[in-house]
């Protein structure tokens, strides 16, 4: 158990008294990231800082139709610019022109459709961004334009016009438990909405692609898993894995949004065509184009209950709006749908979740990843349900609290810790921020420095919300990571550098990667090698799974090293450790520096690491051991209302989150206020608007995320109850605090106004 | 064009620049100063902001040529060789620094909070900062960072 923090601290306060079994800078504790100076001074390599002598500027066009056939395509005019070095379409892909995360239904150049405005039509390379940009105003595209799919309910149930030949339902995930005819004294029912959030990453996608002289190419690229980014480039560029080769460029952000492949394919077929290296950039506007959102969501809930307010049944219908191409579709409905009724214990359960097809912009994956859009409508009928038996909303949501052995709706045993009671009752308990006294200062009240109220009509309201997430790869994915360990002495001093293909986001897993080496091996000197797909696949930077899954894959090949390393001392009398740079004997202390035991050899370990399997859902009953690892946060929001013009100010926003083991407390503290600050923004800002299938708001003047305004201070309680089944107890970190953020906020503006407030985000115009 | 610009110090010189070319372009795909940020050039996320003549701006919204003959400093001037300047230094101890690519525009503008208010209130910094997007770290262990800068500076 790590303390809070407290709004004014200055220093981090969770940094546990270190035991002197630990390495210096080991995990428990909160080492600066080896990233960071490089940081700050500006030095640090992003993919859209890399350069190359004598390369060219990719530029994409784009389809402004969201559901248009393509009649005429000429490329002549554009060729004809001078500075042009190669305009590509769908004709000049060599291998398949089909890509996709989970099935490959997305074409890398359109053929003779376009399914969302936005999408990939041709390529230029030239000289200058601005040279590629005027030869794309010179490609002529004629299109026969056709109405729209836009309705994601329809296309759940099978009505409108086909986007693909196989039909609009992505995938239909039920749940069932239970009696599914169940009947109980207090019901209550309710619609919700979730509208279109944006990752909003702040470095845009870029990469540089360099041809190699085996007629391969080498690609420097932000994303999120390296390895399934090179097996899409390689099937559409008709290349051998080996010909392919790919090494992570600094990552600006990532949160879901770059599980999908956006520059990737392009830059490499201009490179490869023009043989020389090419950059991509997007802007801000094109980002929002070129990369899938989190799923807007249609769902309709009952919830049945005693007159005590125990849960009898859940019902629920979900309608996630996939967009144009299938992208994470699936998973993320099955997400929705096992994580559907929350972190309650619910006898009978019936979930019903479809993943769409529209010609809206194509959804997938952001940090929540279908939990957040069921996380704020259960949230809200808990509410309801307390409001129908009179109970506080603590009260009503302790008593469902699940637990660990509590049975999932899916039939699987919750088998760690599970302490959601708990967490509600520590953000419960927090200090609450005092209320307004004396003159008011204006940047502490809704509408802020532009001067819309002193106060007057201003209310204040408190709300609650809990929330459930699973950690790692789902439903059977054979979900591993591959690390490699090595340790030698450099100049006298013991060495170890740690290789693994896992990508860096910003989280500081590079961090923790080192922690990990330090204490297994006792040695403080770690060096992070770069990433790159010279070593096995690491999986996904998502799921709040690489701490878990890489950290537990570089600990094993830490182990691994130790052992050859402690074989080398032979036998001698006493348990063996190593330590400070040593090898220790429990009976004799100090045996050896590691240096002279491994005299001029080098120990170097490679391990593929798995977590534990898991089952794939039963497709008519939804049953089955889906999940690797439950994890839970809650929030409690306090918020001020200008009544009169609809502004929220959020006053605070306490957490509390249980995460097994804080292997860096610091960087712990960091995902759950980053987290919650994403949460805050799907409650009271962020939405992409579509009208038609269009976007009309694709910049950040239009689509607002929050500011150091908008977040308030945190108090914060992290828990660690560890899970006997993870490395170290740990249990992920990332995604929890995004998913309970949002339902507090709307909770507490609806203690706040008495409004019901169905959508997020609530707008003024919900308000008044 | 030719631009003469003195950046961190040194005059510079660049040829052939569009005129449509932004400073923030200049700096980053012509003067090798890649450290300043591209996160929207269009002047809402402050990732490029730099000096120009001892006032922040967002070099995305200022024309190249609008900097001729002008002083220019950037996140890479900041530093005293091998020694952070204690805005830089107090970013990586408090955990400010996430994927770091608002990082030189929030040590920009922090910078130039504290050089012209050495001890600012919470507000104060709010207020400075605002025109910083940051999407990984919630804001809060900036203000850390912030605060334990003007505490030792």
């Amino acid at each position: 158990m790590t303390s809070a923090t407290s709004p004014t601290s200055t220093t981090p306060v969770t940094t546990p008294a270190r035991t002197s079994e630990e390495a210096a800078g080991g995990i428990g504790s909160s080492p600066v990231r080896p990233d960071g100076t490089t940081k700050v001074r500006g030095e640090f390599a992003y993919s859209s800082d890399l350069w190359h002598e004598d390369m060219l500027w990719g530029a994409t066009l784009r389809s402004p139709h969201p559901s248009a056939r393509i009649t005429g395509l000429d490329i002549a005019g554009a060729l004809a610019v001078p500075g042009v070095y190669a305009v590509l379409t769908h004709a000049d892909v060599p291998g398949v022109n089909r890509y996709g995360l989970e099935q490959p239904d997305q074409p890398v150049l359109a053929e003779d459709v376009v399914r969302y405005q936005g999408e990939p039509v041709a390529l230029v390379a030239a000289d200058h961004p601005e040279t590629a940009r005027r030869a794309m105003e010179r490609i002529r595209v004629d299109y026969e334009e056709l109405e729209p799919v836009t309705d994601a309910q329809a296309a759940a149930e099978g009505k409108g016009p086909a986007v693909h030949p196989g039909g609009n339902v992505v995938r239909h995930v039920p749940i069932r438990r239970g009696d599914p005819r169940a009947t109980a004294d207090v019901v209550v029912t309710g619609t919700y909405e979730v509208g279109m959030q944006d990752q909003a990453f702040l470095g845009p996608e870029s990469g540089l692609a360099v041809p190699a002289e085996d007629g391969g190419i080498d690609l420097y690229v932000a994303t999120q898993w390296l390895h399934v980014d090179q097996q899409q480039i390689v099937a559409a560029l008709g290349l051998p894995p080996e010909k392919v080769r790919l090494t992570l460029g600094g990552v600006g952000g990532a949160f879901g949004g770059r599980e999908d492949l956006s520059i990737q394919v392009h830059a490499c077929l201009l490179a490869l065509h023009t043989g020389k290296p090419v950059k991509m950039v997007y802007n801000r506007e094109e980002s929002f184009y070129g990369h899938v959102h989190r799923h807007p969501a249609v769902l309709h809930y009952e919830h049945g209950a005693d007159r005590d307010g125990r849960l009898v049944y859940v019902r629920a219908r979900i309608v996630l709006d996939g967009g144009a191409y299938a992208s994470t579709t699936g998973a993320v409905a099955g997400n929705a749908a096992t994580l559907g009724v929350g972190p309650y214990d619910v006898p009978n359960v019936s979930v019903d979740c479809w993943g769409v097809y529209t010609n809206n912009p194509p959804c997938g994956a952001m940090r929540g990843f279908g939990a957040v859009q069921a996380a704020f409508a259960y949230e809200s009928q808990m509410d309801k349900l307390a409001q129908a038996c009179g109970l506080d909303p603590v009260e009503v949501r302790t008593r469902n609290a699940m637990s660990e052995g509590t049975v999932m709706p899916t039939g699987q045993v919750v088998d760690s810790a599970a302490p959601v009671a708990e967490l509600l009752r520590r953000v419960r308990d927090m200090p609450l921020p005092a209320g307004p006294s004396g003159e008011p200062d204006l940047r502490r009240l809704p509408g802020g420095v532009s001067n819309t109220t002193h106060g007057e009509g201003v209310v204040r309201g408190v709300g609650y919300a809990v929330g459930i997430k699973n950690i790692c790869f789902s439903e059977g994915f054979d979900d591993y990571s591959t690390a490699r360990v090595r340790l030698q002495a450099v100049g006298g001093e013991p060495a170890a550098t740690v290789q693994t293909a896992a990508c860096e986001v910003g989280q500081g897993l590079v961090t923790v990667l080192q922690q990990i080496v330090r204490t297994e091996l006792g040695v403080e000197q770690v060096t992070v090698e770069p990433m790159d797909t010279s070593i096995g696949s690491a999986g996904s930077s998502s799921a709040s799974r690489q701490t878990y899954v890489t950290g537990g894959a570089v600990r094993a090949a830490a182990l691994a090293v130790r052992k050859g390393l402690l074989g080398r001392v032979g036998h001698v009398p006493g348990e063996l450790s190593v330590s400070g740079g040593k090898v220790v004997s429990t009976r004799d202390g100090v045996l050896a520096d590691i240096v002279d035991v491994l005299g001029d050899d080098v120990l170097e370990e490679t391990v593929e690491w798995r977590h534990r399997p898991t089952e794939s859902l039963d497709p008519e009953t939804g049953q089955g051991t889906a999940h690797v690892q439950y994890a839970f946060a809650a929030h409690r929001a306090v918020v001020d209302v200008d009544t009169e013009l609809g502004l929220v100010k959020v006053v605070a926003l306490d957490c509390a989150q249980d995460v097994g083991k804080a292997l860096n407390p610091q960087a712990v503290l960091g995902q759950i206020q980053g987290g919650s600050a994403q949460g805050l923004g799907l409650a009271v800002m962020e939405e992409i608007q579509t009208d038609g299938g269009l976007i009309r708001n694709p910049s950040f003047t239009d689509y607002l995320i929050p500011t150091v305004l908008d977040m308030p201070p945190m108090n914060i309680d992290v828990l660690e109850l560890a899970d006997p089944h993870a490395p170290y107890g740990v249990r992920g970190v990332g995604e929890p605090p995004t998913i309970s953020s949002t339902p507090a906020i709307v909770a507490a503006i609806r203690a706040a106004t008495g409004k019901p407030l169905t959508r997020v985000p609530v707008r003024p115009e919900h308000i008044i | 064009m030719r631009l003469n610009v003195t950046v961190n110090g040194e005059p510079k010189q660049a040829d052939d620049v569009w005129e449509g070319e932004s400073l923030l372009y200049v700096l980053r795909e012509r003067l090798g100063l890649p450290g300043s940020k591209n996160a929207c050039e269009q002047g809402e996320c402050g990732s490029c902001t730099v000096y120009l003549d001892g006032v922040p701006v967002c070099s995305c919204l200022v024309a190249a040529g609008q900097a001729e003959g002008h002083d220019v400093r950037t996140v890479e001037g900041l530093a005293d060789g091998d020694t952070l300047d204690p805005v830089q230094q107090s970013f990586v101890d408090a955990g400010a620094v996430q994927c770091g690519f608002c990082t030189p525009g929030l040590v920009v503008a922090a910078h130039d909070l504290l050089h012209r208010v050495p001890d600012p209130s919470d507000e104060e910094i709010r207020e400075a900062l605002a025109g910083n997007l940051c999407r990984c770290t919630g804001y809060e262990k900036i203000l850390d960072a912030v605060r334990n800068a003007a505490a030792t500076s």
